[in-house]
């Protein structure tokens, strides 16, 4: 019995989602834990510390073809005997988890956001609205985890190294172009997000929120009208058709709260809403609340927060 | 070009979340269904701006599920798919759908399977990908984008921190999310015709079940909103770190 926990760490650094997987894989008593990954990352034997044993790598390989990504991660399964297999659900994840429960007929939980009870992994349903308990029956189980839903581990010791030598066959997918429209941190795991709606008038007002984000180490978001109307990029749309999100923090300007975007960020832990419209919904759903004017409120936030970022 | 759209039924996304029989059944009574937004929105209508800028070919829609599913099935067909298939048996998970699906897919010779990225209510995005696997085709979820010339498909996906833009060669199964296409409603013509669209049931091939929900919850209740006069706005930054904890 063993545990192999897939993550993706193109970019070259250890990514928090995946210090996360490797962090719940040794923490569901399956048996030594062996990472998998594919690419140049350097560093892997830190991966010990989130408890780790053993790191195999297929170094050369970047792909985003689920299949060759699929094959790399039964390949490993196979020669460890592992009968449970941790993901990340993000877009590799999600390419990938479901493919290798299919190819192994083996159950997967998709999104679970904590350590099972017993046998019940926990999962959003319904858009946040509800949670289910999932039982998986099959011999061996896939398990993909959440961004931000464990504190990372530490303390473990260093993990073995290893190259993967096989074959993983042609890639079918070939990525033609990547428009990077921003930098800063990726939203989905992003622990605070600071995010604005149409109540911000136009894009050339975003300004103090980008400031307020940046004092707090926070992602930027939008509302789906303001990146419809080209205000902000698509990728930073939060909601039931953008980007689901469920970070420490959320912090809500000029945002209504209507409930196709309270579906995408109705799991944050604290939320917080600044709009002018006492009436607005997204007060309901709310831990903390302003009514007030955007543009009056945002200038108090910036100068608490350099006060506050000051004495630390 | 022979497209093959997957299309789920479900609550509609107003529709009031409770649950039934020990929490372990979602309660449907009373509440109106509907086509999957990403499977009609932009799964469909992608599906039909292609077949339509090809000048040939053809939609068919598949829904795995019990009669009770006629009324989504005929609004595919409205909205323009050429025909539709049901499995006729509940859907119970995904892998179980995916097999089915797979099951009438392999030897059929569709260029594209499209999918929704996700079910409103069930969230797992996983049965695209399944099917995907069971057919031994390349999937990319999460594409906002698609387009196809001859069998090469350029898809277009929201990434962290931008886009990115893939090509592979058909067939492939793709998920579609916000952007690759527009919403159509369907006018009194297609909605006539959907009534004579051929509908064929199938019967089901008996996969292996491997996971079950077994239990509902509702999340726990929010605490009252705790309201910060707009005057001493900068108490809420004092409030998160000293209070929540959070900065």
């Amino acid at each position: 019995m063993s545990t192999i926990v897939f993550i993706d760490t193109r970019g070259g650094k250890l990514p928090k989602a995946a210090q996360e997987a490797v962090t719940y894989a040794s923490q569901l008593e399956g048996g030594p834990v062996t990472a998998v990954t594919f690419g140049d990352a350097q560093g892997l034997e830190t991966l010990g510390a989130q408890g780790a044993s053993k790191v195999v790598v297929a170094r050369g390989v970047s792909t985003v073809d689920g299949q060759q990504l699929t094959k790399l991660v039964c390949d490993v399964a196979a020669a460890e005997g592992a009968t449970t297999i941790v993901c990340v659900s993000d877009a590799t994840g999600k390419a990938v988890a479901p493919r290798v429960a299919a190819r192994l007929k083996a159950g997967h939980v998709a999104g679970t956001i904590g350590l099972p009870q017993g046998n019940r992994f926990t999962r959003n349903v319904f858009s946040g609205k509800a949670r289910a308990q999932v039982e998986v029956t099959s011999a061996t189980r896939v398990i993909s985890l959440s961004p931000n839903s464990i504190p990372i581990g530490t303390g473990g010791g260093s993990a073995t190294v290893q190259e993967h030598a096989g074959d993983l066959g042609p890639s079918r997918i070939t990525v033609k172009e990547l428009r990077k429209a921003g930098s800063g941190i990726p939203l989905p795991e992003a622990e605070r997000v600071v995010s604005a709606g149409r109540g911000m008038k136009g894009p050339e007002n975003w300004g103090p929120v980008e400031e307020l984000a940046n004092l707090l180490h926070a992602a930027t978001a939008c509302s789906r009208p303001v990146a419809d109307m080209h205000w902000r990029p698509h990728h930073e749309h939060v909601g039931q058709t953008g980007v689901a999100i469920r970070p420490n923090l959320y912090i809500a300007i000029g945002i209504s709260g209507a409930i196709q975007h309270l579906a995408g960020v109705n799991q944050s832990k604290v939320i917080c809403v600044i709009n002018k419209d006492p009436e607005a919904p997204f007060f309901k759903a709310a831990d903390y609340g302003i009514v007030g004017d955007a543009f009056e409120v945002l200038p108090k936030l910036i100068e608490a927060a350099k006060k506050l970022n000051a004495e630390r | 070009m022979k497209i093959l759209v997957l299309i789920s039924q479900v609550p509609d996304t107003t529709a009031r979340i409770a649950f039934t029989n020990n929490n372990t059944q979602y309660d449907a009574n009373g509440v109106t269904f509907i086509v999957n937004p990403y499977d009609e929105w932009y799964a469909l209508v992608r599906a039909l701006e292609l077949k339509e800028a090809a000048g040939a070919g053809s939609v068919t829609s598949i829904t795995v599920g019990g009669a009770d599913n006629e009324a989504t099935i005929r609004k595919a067909l409205a909205i323009g798919a050429d025909d539709a298939v049901r499995i006729d048996v509940a859907a119970l998970e995904a892998y179980q759908v995916a097999c089915e699906v797979a099951a009438y897919a392999k030897d059929k010779g569709f260029d594209l399977i499209l999918a929704g990225k996700e079910t409103i209510d069930f969230n797992g995005g996983q049965v695209g990908a399944m099917v995907a696997e069971l057919l031994d085709l390349p999937y990319v979820p999460l594409a906002s984008k698609l387009d196809v010339a001859g069998t090469t498909a350029t898809v277009e996906r929201d990434v962290p921190g931008g886009v990115e833009v893939l090509e592979l060669q058909l067939p492939a199964v793709i998920g579609a999310a916000k952007g690759m296409a527009e919403q159509r409603i369907p006018n009194m013509r297609g909605i006539m015709a959907a009534r004579t669209k051929p509908l064929t049931v199938v019967p089901s091939s008996n996969p292996a079940s491997v996971a079950s929900t077994v239990q509902f919850e509702l999340p726990p209740a929010k605490g009252a909103v705790k309201m910060i006069p707009a005057e001493e706005a900068g108490k809420l930054i004092e409030l998160l770190h000293t209070e929540a904890k959070v900065i």
